[in-house]
C-alpha cells in the first residue's frame, strides 16, 4: 500500500475494484466502513460478482472478468475530457509536461517498436527528448502535442462511456455514475483511494492495470494524500515481508537480481544505478552502491573486501532471457531441467496454475522437500491419482513415480516469533505463542540444519560454488537455530567499525563499512532496541498515523509520497488533510517522503524516480508506456478496439503438450477464481472452524444460466476448461449478473478456490482449470477471465 | 438495575461470520460440518451446538440487487415465550439484566420453549435431551465483559450496553440513515413481546421478513393460556382433585386388596 489500512478512514471516496475486503480483509475493511461513517464517504465496488463488499456499496458496477483496464482508460478519459483532473498537481507531480520522441506512437493495437519476428518491443521510441546534459526536455504549458500530457489526452480518448459499456459489459450510464464518485475527488478538498488485491494481478496485464489505477489517482491528485494512494491489500499475513525480501527478480529491498550481462559489481551498478533525469531530481535510487555493497557484507561478512567485488562474483546470475518465476521454473521441471525442490509455506500443487502440469513436474523430480505444518497435496502429489481419480484418470501411480519426497513438519505462525509485514508496510512484532507440537521446527531451524549440512559437504567434497556457499557468512550466535532477533538485527545493519545498530538508511556506506540485510528495513532494529515490536498509540496529526505503533518502511514513513500533499511552495492542498507541514525550515508529521530540511521547490517531490515526478507516460513496462486494453488471452470475444490485435502481445504463454488453451465454441463461459471469508487459501481445509463454515466446494452461476442448462441450487455440475473439470454443487444466483459484450450475452462462473484432495473437508483443486498463461512483467497467472463450459452432472 | 442489550447495525454486516466462530468457541459448542443450502449460510437454521447464524438473502429492491446479512440468535425478548411455557422450575429464568438463560441441569426436555418461542430458537440436544440457544454470554456479562460476538466482530456492526443507551443509538442510527436516503430505515423492538434485549437497525424496516425476522413476532396463544387463564385453571383443577381424593377417603375410607396379598 502507497497508504495503509488506518488510513483508509481518511477517504471521501473508497474505489474497490480488482478486490474484496468486506470478504477477504474483513478487519482492515472496519476503516473503509469509518470512512462511511464519518466522512460519508462513498464506497464503489466494480466486481464480475455482487459480492459481500458490493453489499455494504454505494455504488455497485458489475464488470467482465479480464476488462478492468478499459473501465480505468474510460476515467482517465472522463476525467479529462470534462476537466475533472487536479491541474495543477499534474503539472507540478507528474511527467505530464515531458517531451516524448517523435517516433512514438500506437497504431492497430501495438505501440511504436514492435518487431513481429522477435514478437518483442524496441522501446528506443518510448524515450523522453533530452537536452545535451541528458536532461529531459518538457513544455510546462503541456500544449505541445509531443508532451506526454496530450499523448495521454490522445490515446485514451478512444475510451467513451459508450465504448467502457461495450467492453466491459455494464450498461454506458452506470459506468458514469461511478466515474462520477470517483472523479469527485479530483478537486484540492478530496481524498479517494484505490483498494486492490488479485483481482488485478491475475491477469495477463496486470502490471498495466495498476498503472492505469496510478494513472487515474495521478491525474485526481490523490497520491501522497491521506485517504488516497493505490492501495494493494496482501493476501498472506506475510507476503509483503516475502515480496520485500526478495522473490525471483529481486534481491532483498528490490534491488535486481544479478544477470549474466553484469560481470562485476561495477557492471551491475552501472546498469542499476539510475541517472537523474531532471535537474531538480533528488534521485534517490542513486544510492544503489550504498545500498548494494552493504547488502554483499550482511551476505558474507568479513570474505566480502573491496577486491572480490564485495562477493558479487558469487551471487547467482541469470543468464540472457531467463527467468526464474513461478510459471517459469516449473515449466522447466515440467521439461526434466530440474533435479530438486525445497518448498517452504507453499503448496505449488494447489496454487499454481494448471494442476495437471504441475503434478507431471513434480513428478520429474528426483527429490521434494516439504516444510508444512499439515500434508498438503504437494506433499502428497505422488498420490493424486489414488486420492483424486476423477480429476486426474492418467496420472501415473504411486509406484511409477521416482521423486523421493520428504515432509518436514514446520512450526506454525503462532509457534515463531519474528516480524510480519503487513498490507501498510508496517513490520509488527510477535511473540510465540506456544512451543511448536512433537517433532515439528521453527523455519529458521530447518534452513540453518539444511545448510550446515550442505557446507560440510561442500567443504569436504568441493563442487561447482564451493567457494560461494563457503564464503556465505554466519556468525549467529546458535549457528544451528539462529534467533530470529539477531537476524532481525542483521538485517536492520550496523556500522561495522564501531558494531553500533544503524539508526536508518541514510547511514548505509558504499565501502564496506556498513552491512544491512534489507537496506528498507533499516531503522527497525536500532540502538534503542526493536521498533518492530513498539505499540504506542500516540497520533499527533490526528490522521491514523500511529508513528510509534510498530515500524513501518521505509524510515518509519506511513504514507508515502507524502509531499505530494502539498503544492509547490510547500503548502497543503487541503489543510484538514496534511500529513507533513514545513515548520521552521523543517518538514513535520509524518516521515516526509523528502530530504526533511530541504526547501519544497528544491526537489521534486517524487524522489525515488529518476524524474523526480510521477510516471503517467512510464517505458518501464513490457507491452507499452501507456496501458491499453488486451483482452485475457482466453476471452469469449474479440478486442473491440483492435480485433487483429486481441490479448496483450506481450503475453507469457506456454506451448507444451498439457498447456491447451480453448476457444469459446467449446468453452463458451467466463471463469474467475475467488477467495471466500471463511477459507485462507488452501489451508485452513485442515481447520475445524473454517471447515465447518464453508464445507462445500460450489460453482456460482448466474440465474439466467442455470435456467438455460435446467440446473438448480445444490445439482451436482462440471465445469471444464481446455486443461482439466472441476465438479461440486451449484449455487444458482442473481449476483453475477449476465452481461452483454461483442453483440452477445456473456455468462461469468464463479469458482472458490479452497478445496484440495487432502484436508478435513475436499473437494477439486480449482487450479484443474487455469491457464498457464503469464503477465509479462510480474510472471503472474492469468486466474480471473478465462474459458470453461458448464454441464449438469 | 439497568438491563443490557445487544444492537445488531445490519447495514454494516459484512457477513464475515466471526462473531458465528467466537461463539462456539466460547460456548465450547463442537464444530461439525456445514450444509449447503444454496447460499453463502453456514447451514439452514440454528443447532443445539451453533447458536447464532447469519442469514444470507437475496433481494430485489427497486430493481436493484440486495444481499441482506443478519445475524440470527436468541432475541432475549423483554416477555419471554419460553419462559411463559416451561414447565420445570430453574430451566429458564430471566437475569435482572435481562437476559434469559437456560439451565441445562434443570431441564426436563419436554421442548415447550420451543412452542413457545415466536423466533424459532431453541433446539433440542437428541444427545443430552436438554434445550439450548445463545445465553447473551451470561458467564462474560457477570464479569462486566462483553458477549463473545461482539468483541470478535471487525465492523462494530455490534455494540453491547445498556438497553437504554442502544435504544436511543439505534433511534440516531436510523435518522442517521434516512438522512442518507434510506428513507425506510429504521428499529426492530418488536412490542408484541414486550421488546427485545437484542435490536437491530434494518436499512427498510418495513420488510423484516427479508432479514428473517418475523413482523409481528407473538407468544402462540396456548402459550400465554398455559401459563395464564389455563395454567389457574388447572390449578384449580388439580387442587379440585386433591380436595376430591381426600373428600372420597373420608366418605370411603382407605382402598382394600383383595388380591391375597401378592404385593
Amino acid at each position: 500500500m502507497t497508504n495503509g489500512w488506518t488510513d483508509v478512514a481518511n477517504a471521501d471516496v473508497v474505489l474497490v475494484m480488482g478486490g474484496n475486503p468486506a470478504e477477504n480483509h474483513p478487519v482492515g475493511f472496519r476503516f473503509v466502513m469509518e470512512a462511511r461513517r464519518k466522512r460519508k464517504a462513498k464506497l464503489v465496488s466494480v466486481d464480475p460478482r455482487f459480492n459481500r463488499t458490493a453489499a455494504v456499496s454505494d455504488c455497485y458496477v458489475p464488470i467482465r472478468a479480464g476488462t478492468d483496464i478499459a473501465f480505468l482508460a474510460g476515467l482517465i478519459h472522463y476525467a479529462l475530457s470534462r476537466n475533472l483532473h487536479h491541474a495543477e498537481y499534474v503539472r507540478l507531480h507528474t511527467n505530464a509536461a515531458f517531451l516524448v520522441k517523435e517516433g512514438f506512437g500506437f497504431e492497430d493495437g501495438y505501440f511504436s517498436g514492435w518487431d513481429a519476428e522477435k514478437k518483442a518491443y524496441d522501446k528506443s521510441s518510448w524515450q523522453y527528448e533530452v537536452d545535451g546534459e541528458g536532461y529531459a526536455r518538457t513544455d510546462e504549458s503541456l500544449e505541445s502535442p509531443r508532451t506526454v500530457f496530450q499523448l495521454m489526452k490522445r490515446h485514451y480518448a478512444r475510451y467513451t462511456s459508450e465504448k467502457v459499456a461495450e467492453i466491459c459489459g455494464s450498461t454506458a450510464a452506470e459506468f458514469e455514475k461511478a466515474a462520477a464518485i470517483i472523479c469527485s475527488t479530483g478537486g484540492p478538498g478530496r481524498s479517494g483511494t484505490v483498494l486492490y488485491a488479485l483481482g488485478w494481478t491475475q491477469h495477463s496485464h496486470s502490471v498495466q492495470l495498476i498503472h492505469t489505477a496510478a494513472m487515474v489517482q495521478l491525474l485526481l491528485g490523490n497520491i501522497g494524500m491521506p485517504g488516497g494512494g493505490v492501495n494493494a491489500q496482501r493476501g498472506h499475513a506475510n507476503i509483503q515481508g516475502a515480496t520485500d525480501m526478495g522473490t525471483w527478480n529481486t534481491l532483498p529491498g528490490y534491488l535486481k537480481a544479478p544477470r549474466a550481462q553484469w560481470a562485476n559489481l561495477e557492471a551491475y551498478l552501472e546498469a542499476n544505478t539510475p541517472r537523474s533525469l531532471r535537474r531538480n531530481s533528488l534521485n534517490y535510487w542513486s544510492n544503489t552502491p550504498k545500498f548494494m555493497v552493504s547488502l554483499l557484507k550482511a551476505f558474507y561478512g568479513e570474505r566480502a573486501t573491496r577486491e572480490n567485488g564485495f562477493g558479487y562474483d558469487w551471487l547467482p546470475k541469470n543468464g540472457e532471457g531467463e527467468n526464474h518465476s513461478w510459471g517459469y521454473f516449473f515449466d522447466r521441471m515440467h521439461a526434466g531441467g530440474i533435479e530438486g525442490l525445497i518448498s517452504f509455506g507453499m503448496n505449488p500443487v494447489a496454487n499454481g496454475p494448471n494442476t495437471k502440469k504441475m503434478l507431471a513436474a513434480l513428478g520429474k523430480l528426483k527429490w521434494l522437500i516439504i516444510a508444512e505444518n499439515f500434508e498438503t497435496e504437494t506433499a502428497a502429489f505422488w498420490n493424486a491419482k489414488k486420492l483424486a481419480e476423477t480429476y486426474y484418470p492418467s496420472a501415473p501411480e504411486a509406484r511409477d513415480i521416482g521423486t523421493e519426497v520428504f515432509l518436514l513438519p514446520a512450526a506454525c505462525f503462532a509457534e515463531k516469533d519474528g516480524a510480519f509485514v503487513n498490507s501498510s508496510r508496517w513490520l509488527q512484532w510477535k511473540n510465540a505463542a506456544v512451543d511448536p507440537p512433537g517433532e515439528a521446527r521453527r523455519d529458521q531451524e530447518i534452513i540453518a540444519r539444511l545448510f550446515l549440512k550442505i557446507r560440510h559437504l561442500y567443504e569436504q567434497e568441493g563442487g561447482p560454488g564451493a567457494e560461494a556457499v563457503r564464503s556465505i557468512g554466519w556468525s549467529y550466535s546458535n549457528p544451528e537455530s539462529p534467533s530470529l532477533e539477531e537476524v532481525a538485527r542483521e538485517i536492520n545493519g550496523r556500522d561495522l567499525k564501531s558494531g553500533r545498530q544503524l539508526a536508518g538508511l541514510g547511514e548505509l556506506k558504499d565501502d564496506g563499512t556498513t552491512a544491512s540485510g534489507c537496506w528498507i528495513y533499516s531503522g527497525s532494529f536500532t540502538e534503542a532496541g526493536n521498533m518492530m515490536a513498539r505499540r504506542g498509540q500516540r497520533d499527533p496529526t490526528g490522521l491514523g498515523i500511529y508513528p510509534d505503533w510498530s515500524w513501518s518502511w521505509p524510515a518509519n514513513r506511513r504514507i508515502l509520497y507524502n509531499r505530494a500533499s502539498a503544492n509547490e511552495k510547500g503548502e497543503p492542498w487541503d489543510r484538514t488533510r496534511a500529513p507533513v507541514r514545513r515548520e521552521n525550515g523543517r518538514w513535520t508529521g509524518d516521515v516526509v517522503d523528502f530530504k526533511a530540511d530541504a526547501s519544497p521547490e528544491d526537489f521534486g517531490a517524487f524522489i525515488m524516480l529518476p524524474e523526480g515526478v510521477a510516471k503517467l507516460f512510464a517505458s518501464d513496462l513490457a507491452e507499452g508506456p501507456f496501458p491499453e486494453h488486451y483482452e485475457p488471452v482466453e476471452s469469449p470475444v474479440e478486442n473491440a478496439l483492435h480485433p487483429a490485435v486481441s490479448s496483450n502481445p506481450m503475453a507469457q504463454v506456454f506451448r507444451g503438450d498439457l498447456d491447451r488453451l480453448g476457444t469459446s465454441k467449446e468453452f463458451p463461459y467466463v471463469a474467475l477464481t475467488y477467495r471466500l471469508t471463511e477459507h485462507f487459501h488452501y489451508w485452513t481445509k485442515h481447520v475445524a472452524a473454517s471447515s465447518q463454515l464453508q464445507t462445500n466446494f460450489f460453482v456460482e452461476l448466474p440465474e439466467e444460466l442455470a435456467r438455460e442448462k435446467n440446473i438448480r441450487s445444490g445439482d451436482r455440475v462440471r465445469v471444464s476448461s481446455a486443461r482439466g473439470h472441476v465438479e461440486g454443487a451449484a449455487m444458482v444466483t442473481r449476483r453475477i449478473r449476465p452481461l452483454q459484450a461483442g453483440g452477445r450475452v456473456i455468462y461469468q462462473v464463479g469458482l472458490p478456490i479452497h478445496w484440495g484432495f487432502v484436508g478435513r473437508v475436499q473437494g477439486p483443486l480449482i487450479n484443474n482449470l487455469t491457464p498457464s498463461v503469464l503477465d509479462p512483467n510480474s510472471g503472474t497467472p492469468e486466474y480471473k477471465g478465462f474459458l470453461v463450459n458448464v454441464e449438469k452432472v | 438495575m439497568h438491563t443490557v442489550a445487544k444492537l445488531i447495525d445490519t447495514t454494516m454486516c459484512i457477513g464475515c461470520k466471526a462473531c458465528e466462530v467466537a461463539c462456539q468457541e466460547w460456548n465450547d459448542l463442537e464444530f461439525t460440518l456445514g450444509t449447503f443450502d444454496g447460499s453463502y449460510q453456514t447451514m439452514p437454521g440454528l443447532t443445539h451446538n451453533f447458536w447464532n447464524l447469519i442469514q444470507f438473502r437475496e433481494v430485489e429492491r427497486n430493481g436493484a440487487m440486495s444481499w441482506l446479512m443478519a445475524k440470527y440468535q436468541c432475541m432475549h425478548c423483554v416477555d419471554p415465550g419460553c419462559l411463559r411455557a416451561c414447565p420445570a422450575p430453574g430451566a429458564i429464568v430471566k437475569l435482572p439484566n435481562g437476559t434469559v438463560d437456560f439451565h441445562q441441569d434443570n431441564c426436563i426436555g419436554c421442548g415447550y420453549c420451543i412452542t413457545g418461542c415466536p423466533f424459532d430458537v431453541p433446539r433440542l440436544s437428541p444427545a443430552t435431551k436438554k434445550v439450548y440457544k445463545c445465553s447473551l454470554c451470561s458467564d462474560r456479562t457477570a464479569v462486566g465483559l462483553e458477549p463473545a460476538c461482539i468483541k470478535t466482530c471487525p465492523t462494530n456492526c455490534l455494540s453491547f450496553g445498556t438497553r437504554e443507551s442502544l435504544l436511543e443509538e439505534a433511534e440516531a442510527r436510523s435518522a442517521e440513515l434516512r438522512a442518507d436516503g434510506h428513507s425506510l430505515a429504521g428499529v426492530y423492538n418488536p412490542a408484541g413481546v414486550g421488546g427485545t434485549h437484542v435490536l437491530y437497525v434494518l436499512s427498510d424496516a418495513s420488510r423484516p421478513e427479508e432479514y428473517g425476522l418475523p413482523r409481528n413476532p407473538t407468544i402462540p396463544w396456548a402459550v400465554v393460556l398455559w401459563k395464564g387463564p389455563v395454567k389457574w385453571l388447572g390449578n384449580l383443577v388439580l387442587a379440585g382433585g386433591i380436595l376430591g381424593a381426600f373428600f372420597h377417603y373420608l366418605r370411603y375410607g382407605p382402598k382394600s386388596h383383595d388380591d391375597g396379598g401378592k404385593h
